[in-house]
């Protein structure tokens, strides 16, 4: 493939970077989870 | 990730995580080994598969910011939940714009010969990043739940108006930026079927990745909100918890 690190750098840029921000705002909510009730998460 | 336990998470994202990742598999393996080569651009045809649908669904996150803001505004429902959904959107928006924003300048490296240029489209593009890292900090600045909904929600209508002139200023003045391929009958281009198929397909996982994302974040701003709100109550527990690990 021509331009593969061009290429190949612009998928594992988007995909890395959603992880990044996924992996960042699961993390945070798991270290304050601890400190709610259920009451606080109607969703469950 | 998508398929594990979060405070966050129900039943429902986790299957839509699940589908989610499948679906971000098959467009990785389609947009870089299946799709065909373009005439013209060769294998870089096969950024497309990504630069486009992440633009596509900035200006999604961006639209439904400003409809729940609307809803939220209007009265007929003022629930918070409305604004996390909005702070959650925008906020996704923004990371999508970047990776557009990204990912475009790398392609035009290669096609145009430059990473950027002054030219309507991707100076438009920049503004419209600006303007939503300023709405985030807007929702940043101090006060009540109900002032961060309220002012951030008048923000976010006048923002939205930013979406067509970034669509159609390759229309509007000369761009070195291509107008629309698919969605415009006037051109005379014709993409290929697997090609059109792989496009498809990238908007479709981003959506999919987009809704999934959104879910999670406005719970997860829930959950940082009761915080908020517990304040004091909270503090003393979390003290009361460090004493006894020690």
């Amino acid at each position: 493939m021509e331009h593969a690190s061009f290429i190949i750098g612009s998928y594992v840029l988007t995909f890395g970077s959603i992880g990044l921000y996924v992996a960042w705002f699961l993390r945070r909510s798991r270290s304050i989870d601890k400190f709610l009730d259920d009451k606080d998460k109607p969703w469950t | 990730m998508p398929g594990t336990s979060t405070p966050t998470g129900t039943r429902a994202t986790r299957m839509l995580g699940v589908v989610t990742l499948a679906f971000t598999v098959w467009l990785v393996v389609f947009g870089l080994v299946v799709s065909a080569e373009d005439v013209v651009q060769g294998s870089t045809v096969r950024m497309m598969y990504v630069h486009v649908p992440s633009i596509w669904v900035a200006y999604v996150a961006f639209a439904l910011t400003a409809v729940v803001s609307a809803v939220y505004l209007s009265g007929k429902n003022r629930s918070l939940a409305w604004d996390r959904v909005a702070g959650a959107s925008a906020e996704i928006g923004v990371l999508f714009v970047a990776i557009s924003l990204i990912t475009g300048s790398l392609w035009g490296r290669l096609t145009w010969g430059t990473y950027w240029v002054w030219d309507a489209r991707l100076t438009s593009t920049a503004f419209l990043f600006i303007t939503y890292i300023g709405y985030l900090a807007v929702r940043g600045l101090g006060g009540s739940f109900r002032q961060r909904a309220r002012r951030s929600a008048v923000l976010a209508l006048l923002a939205v108006l930013e979406i067509p002139l970034v669509h159609f200023s390759v229309v509007i003045w000369r761009s070195l930026h291509q107008e629309s391929t698919v969605a415009n009958s006037g051109t005379d281009v014709e993409l290929d079927g697997l090609m059109l198929f792989t496009l498809f397909l990238g908007i479709v996982t981003f959506t999919m990745l987009f809704a999934w994302m959104v879910l999670h974040r406005q719970r997860a701003l829930a959950l940082q909100d009761a915080v908020d709100s517990h304040g004091l109550d909270l503090a003393i527990k979390q003290r009361q918890q460090e004493a006894e690990v020690r």
